[in-house]
Formats: C-alpha cells, sequence, structure tokens
C-alpha cells in the first residue's frame, strides 16, 4: 500500500504531462487525487489496525504521527484538485492560462503531491530533505506561471532563499550522518528513522547540536518561520489560488514534520531541552511578527500568507514545549490551520475573480454578490482566529493551557499574538462581506464543494474529536516525547 | 599510494576549491565566474576520485565522476550556452567594496573552523580536517548569493554552495549514501532546468538579468 499510494500520483503526473490540456483534464487531475486519497484512507486503515509498518526494504514507514498528515495532505489535494476545475477553467477563459501551462500546471501539480507524499513516507533523513527540495522545485515554476513581474519576483525568491535555506538542512543531514555512522555503521541504513530512533540516545550530542542548528535553519525556512520567512508571502500570493491553498495548507506541514522529526533526535541524544527552547523561540517570534504584519496587509492572499506564518508559529512554539498537551494541541492544530486555511484560500481567490484584483479595498458585497462564498470566507476568517465552535479554537485551546502550565511567563506575548491577528483579520475581512456589490463586481460560478467540505470538517473538529484520531494522536505524542 | 601522501593531496585539494571559492566572490566577469566553478568542481572530483582510492570506498569513484559529468561538463556548458543565446557572455557585473567582501568571507572561514572543531576532534577519517574548507565553502556561496544582485552570479552561487555540501559528505562521512547522491544529484539537475527558464522569463520580462531591479514585492508603509 505504501508503494501504491506513491505510485498514483506519479503515474497521474507522466500522465498529464502529456494530456495535460486537455478538454477533461481537471477531472483526470481529480481522478488521480482521488485515488491517492483512496489508497491513503487504506493505509491508514491498515496502520490503525495494525499498528506501525515499514515497506520496500525498510525504505518506507508509516506511524501514527505522519499517516495521518499523509491522510491530510491526500485529501486536501483531492479537494483542491475539485477547486482548481472551476478555478483554472475561468483563468483559461481570462487568456491567463494556454494550452502549455495548462499541461505543466497539471503535470507539476501531482509531481508537488508526490513529493509531499515521498517527504512523509519515507524512512530516510537524506530521502526526507531530496523531497522537500523536490516539492520546492516543482511549485517555482507554478508561482510564476502568470508571467507578470511580480510573479517571476516572487518566484525567483522563492527559488534562491529557498534553495539557500534547504542547503543547510543538508549539511544538517550530513552531521546527523557523521553521528549515525558511529554508532550504526556505514551505509544507508544509517540515516533510516526507525533505526536512529532506537539508538538516539548513544548519538554523540556535540554533533547532534550543531546538525540541529543547521536543520533548523533549513526546515525552518521552509516551514515559513521568522526571519526567514521573507520569501513566503509573495511565493503564496502571486501563484494560482489553488497552489496557494497547496502550499500553505500542506508543505509547511510537511517542513515542520520534517523539523520535529529532527528534533525528536536530538533530544534523545542531548537529554535538554535546546531543541525545544530553539522551536519555541522561532516560533513565539513568528506570532508576534506575523500578527503585527497582518494590520498593514492590502492584499488579501498576502494577508493570508502571513497568517500561515502565525499559525505555523503557534504549531512550532508548540512542539517546543513539548509535553502531552502541547504535542496533541501542535497536532491539531497542524491538521485544522490546514483545512481552514485552504478552504479560506478558496473563497478568497473565487473573491479576487469576482472583483479582478486581489486588494482588499476593492473587494465588497461578498455575501449579496455570492452568498455562498461569503458566509463561507466570514466563517472561515471566524475559524482561522480560532474562535470557538471551530476546530482552531480547541487547538489554540490546549496550546494556550499548556503553555500556562509549562511556560508562564510566555503566556502574554502568546496573547498578544492572537489577539493582534484575530483583530487585523476581522477588521478586514468585515467590509468585504458585507456593504453593496460595487459596479465591478462580476457573478461567477464557483466550486462550493471543497470549501463546504473543509469548513464542516473543521466544524466537527470544534465541536467533537473522533475516536480513531484521538487515539492516533495520543500515539503520535508517545512516539515525539 | 599511502595514506598520509593522500591526506596531503586531499588538503591541497582543499586549499584549491577554497581559494577558488573566494576567486569567485570577488570576480566580476561572468565568464571568468563560469572558468572558476568549473575548476572548483574539477578539484572536488580529483579530491573525491583520490580518497575513494585511498579508502577502498568504491562509491566514491561515482560520486567523483557524477561530479566530473555535471559540474565541470554539464552545467558550466549550459550556462555557458544560456549565456551565449541571453548574450550576456562579457556582461561585467558593478560591485561595490570587494576588500569588505574579502574579510566577511575571511571572517566566514575563521568561523567554520570553530564550529566544526569540536567534530573533527571526534573523527579519525583521513579528511576529517577538510570538514571546516566545506563548510567556509557553503557559506562563502551564501556571501556571493547575498552580495551580488546578477541571476547568474546567484546561481553560479547556489552550485558552489552544492560543491561545499559534496565536499562536506565526502570529508566527514566518505559520502553519501549512494542514494541520496543520486537524489541529490537529480535534484541538481531539475534545479538546472528551472533556472535555465528562469533566465529567460526574467531577462524577457525586464530586460535584463539583473535582479536587483525586481524590488516590487515589499510590504507598503
Amino acid at each position: 500500500m505504501l508503494i501504491i499510494i506513491l505510485s498514483i500520483s506519479l503515474f497521474f503526473a507522466v500522465l498529464l504531462a502529456f494530456v495535460g490540456d486537455w478538454r477533461y483534464a481537471p477531472e483526470i487531475n481529480i481522478a488521480g487525487s482521488a485515488a491517492t486519497f483512496a489508497a491513503g484512507v487504506a493505509l491508514a486503515l491498515q496502520v490503525y489496525l495494525h499498528g506501525p509498518m515499514m515497506g520496500g526494504h525498510k525504505f518506507f514507514f508509516v506511524d501514527a504521527f505522519n499517516v495521518y498528515l499523509a491522510v491530510l495532505t491526500s485529501f486536501v489535494s483531492m479537494t483542491t484538485a475539485i477547486f482548481s476545475r472551476r478555478y483554472m477553467r475561468l483563468e483559461r477563459e481570462h487568456g491567463r492560462v494556454g494550452h502549455w501551462k495548462m499541461r505543466f500546471y497539471h503535470a507539476m501539480y501531482q509531481l508537488f503531491i508526490f513529493a509531499m507524499l515521498l517527504a512523509l513516507l519515507t524512512n530516510n533523513f537524506g530521502v526526507l530533505w531530496i523531497s522537500m527540495e523536490l516539492a520546492t522545485l516543482s511549485t517555482v515554476l507554478l508561482v510564476s506561471l502568470y508571467r507578470t513581474p511580480t510573479a517571476i519576483e516572487a518566484a525567483w525568491k522563492y527559488f534562491i532563499l529557498c534553495g539557500v535555506g534547504i542547503a543547510q538542512a543538508l549539511f544538517g543531514t550530513v552531521l546527523l550522518y557523521f553521528a549515525a555512522e558511529r554508532v550504526l555503521g556505514v551505509g544507508g541504513d544509517a540515516l533510516l528513522w526507525t533505526n536512529l530512533s532506537q539508538v538516539s540516545s548513544q548519538l554523540e550530542p556535540t554533533v547532534l547540536r550543531l546538525a540541529f542548528v543547521f536543520l533548523m535553519v533549513g526546515y525552518g525556512t521552509k516551514v515559513g518561520l521568522v526571519p526567514l520567512h521573507n520569501w513566503l508571502p509573495d511565493a503564496h500570493s502571486e501563484g494560482p489560488t489553488p497552489i496557494s491553498a497547496v502550499l500553505s495548507g500542506l508543505l509547511l506541514n510537511v517542513a515542520l514534520y520534517a523539523l520535529v522529526r529532527c528534533k525528536v533526535l536530538v533530544d534523545g541524544s542531548t537529554g535538554t531541552h535546546m531543541a525545544g527552547r530553539m522551536l519555541m523561540g522561532f516560533g513565539l517570534l513568528s506570532i508576534l511578527v506575523a500578527a503585527f504584519s497582518l494590520l498593514r496587509q492590502k492584499d488579501i492572499k498576502r494577508m493570508f500568507s502571513y497568517s500561515s506564518i502565525e499559525n505555523m508559529g503557534v504549531a512550532t512554539f508548540a512542539f517546543g514545549i513539548g509535553g502531552p498537551i502541547a504535542t496533541f494541541g501542535a497536532l491539531l492544530h497542524m491538521l485544522v490551520h490546514s483545512l481552514t486555511k485552504s478552504a479560506i484560500f478558496f473563497t478568497a481567490g473565487h473573491a479576487a475573480q469576482m472583483h479582478g484584483t486581489q486588494e482588499m479595498d476593492k473587494i465588497r458585497g461578498l455575501i449579496k454578490g455570492n452568498p455562498v462564498v461569503g458566509w463561507a470566507f466570514i466563517f472561515g476568517a471566524i475559524a482561522l482566529v480560532g474562535m470557538p465552535p471551530f476546530g482552531l479554537f480547541a487547538s489554540e485551546f490546549l496550546i494556550l493551557t499548556a503553555t500556562i502550565k509549562d511556560a508562564p511567563l510566555l503566556t502574554p506575548l502568546l496573547l498578544l499574538g492572537l489577539g493582534v491577528a484575530f483583530a487585523a483579520i476581522f477588521r478586514k475581512v468585515q467590509p468585504m462581506v458585507t456593504g453593496l456589490v460595487p459596479s465591478w463586481q462580476t457573478p461567477l460560478k464557483a466550486a462550493h464543494v471543497p470549501v463546504l467540505l473543509h469548513m464542516t470538517l473543521v466544524l466537527i473538529l470544534g465541536l467533537y474529536m473522533p475516536r480513531f484520531l484521538s487515539d492516533w494522536f495520543h500515539l503520535a505524542v508517545g512516539i515525539l516525547k | 599510494m599511502t595514506l598520509p601522501l593522500a591526506a596531503q593531496i586531499n588538503s591541497v585539494m582543499a586549499a584549491l576549491i577554497l581559494l577558488t571559492a573566494f576567486g569567485l566572490l570577488i570576480q566580476r566577469r561572468i565568464l571568468g565566474l563560469l572558468h572558476l566553478f568549473a575548476w572548483q568542481g574539477f578539484f572536488l572530483s580529483v579530491s573525491t576520485a583520490i580518497v575513494g582510492y585511498v579508502t577502498g570506498v568504491h562509491h566514491l569513484f561515482i560520486s567523483s565522476l557524477l561530479t566530473l559529468t555535471f559540474k565541470v561538463i554539464l552545467l558550466p556548458y549550459i550556462l555557458y550556452a544560456l549565456m551565449k543565446k541571453l548574450k550576456i557572455r562579457r556582461e561585467i557585473e558593478s560591485m561595490v567594496n570587494i576588500p569588505g567582501t574579502m574579510l566577511i568571507g575571511i571572517a566566514l572561514v575563521i568561523f567554520s573552523y570553530h564550529l566544526t572543531s569540536p567534530i573533527t576532534h571526534l573523527s579519525n577519517l583521513v579528511t576529517r580536517s577538510t570538514l571546516a574548507v566545506a563548510l567556509a565553502t557553503v557559506m562563502l556561496g551564501l556571501l556571493m548569493m547575498v552580495t551580488r544582485s546578477h541571476a547568474v552570479t546567484q546561481i553560479i552561487g547556489f552550485l558552489a554552495m552544492e560543491n561545499g555540501l559534496f565536499f562536506a559528505a565526502t570529508s566527514a562521512t566518505y559520502g553519501m549514501p549512494m542514494v541520496v547522491e543520486l537524489g541529490v544529484a537529480l535534484d541538481l539537475l531539475i534545479a538546472a532546468l528551472i533556472f535555465g527558464i528562469f533566465f529567460f522569463h526574467i531577462s524577457t520580462t525586464f530586460d535584463s538579468l539583473d535582479v536587483a531591479q525586481m524590488a516590487k514585492l515589499k510590504e507598503e508603509d
């Protein structure tokens, strides 16, 4: 099953490279993503029934931590493919993308999904690095798809800054291998998570400490942690909206996953809280800087990109605190943030298409213009700022509780960040949805299913935690201890 | 070849790699940058082959061959062809404060030695002394990407960083596992494809490959 789930997206990437501009290519894209999702659910069932397992000569590995991210990744990529069908058709009618670009877009979309799933499911830290880089490379040219000067600038920044960042992570991986080789012997097995996690207490702490600094900078750049975040608002706001949704909703999670796996090894080796402290520092800084940057935004997608930095900061901070409550909260936060943020990008993309601009001052009267988009947008925003009864309330509440218990002095700073973010987003969203329909607004056939699906799930997760999910999270908390 | 002799040769190669890294940092002519980059790749390849020969780690020969094909022949050739097509072969980049950049570079080298000294004590490989040089090459590539504003120069800085990483893998551990090295090479190849496309996009949209003019995306106050 492990190999099947990966080969589906790779197969569809190759297929769509040839037929990506066909009339029914968006449907093929949906079919591919749906098949991946089905395989993901089957994989999750296996893991749920039989526990963690390995596949492909120990090359792949699933446990409670990565299986839920793999299911989430395949689910959001499926709903995004559904959204992208309407969205890209409209873009094509507007003449913003042609035949070649459609082909390229569809093929790269599937390749990107493949890269993320490979990063999540691989057992080898080297391959984890390779697939993270592949995920960046496959989206660089999607960010510049429209070929406007700003889009090219954003993509170049994305390429260069992430390239520099991720190179540091490779150096960290070399150091990790150096330490591992002394315990596990030469060869590919020394980089396997399943081996390393067993012997982590024997790894040389001086080497691992240095390695973690490099890994932190490298994968931290990909998570978008301040001060390594410069590329993120540009890359997430200039590309086509489906790409913004998967970049913000999924790729950031995968990068954080890589970072957390590294942290577990370093903690095991050093026996101190050094890695956790670094995560807390970077996380808190990201929350505060992003919250205050939110106040100044004028572009709708750019604003929500900053909100992604803020939310990833919350999750990073919580992983840094450690302990069962904070880790549980962080895992839940990754899940609900991903669902909410992609839903928000879907509605924001439609809002921008209706008004022909991404400037928030020009977007008005969404509820009157298109009630479903308008209401989904406002509920999405309410969910995003952490209001009950949505899932982000639950996760942020858990994280706050853990902060009060384990790091009481940081509580005011965390609350300040969350409060400012709340005010900033609400102040901008409220005038966009209410009021009269402006003359430049054009009606459009929106893709409602993905948004409604995501919002329903976020609502359910805020009210009720399914048994299998809490079981998984408890298992994952055990792994990350 | 005896081990001490091999260690000596390896150190000489490390010195030459560091020298080319400094050369890259201050070379203003684009064609000159390409030559330096190819030489750096060549020294790296020779060093890898020697280490592979004396230690009997045979997959290092494959790594060495990969470096030779990609970094010495293929990538410089692709870059040269692109520059010919975009007519920027003879372009000279304006740079400010070369002595300052050199001083920062020297500071970075010292910093690298400082960072890696606790690690080199732990190692008993012939190549351990060169880990600091490898890290310095990475840092100098980074510095080059920060201080330069030409798209081609930034890419060469990026590739020089990759050279440093590769060198680090050889000196710290006699090379990463084969699957990782092949994967990294594949990523590099894709990256080369992408920046090739980028050069065309940038030069047609902005009329030049100077990326300093791409400064529209900023926070407004």
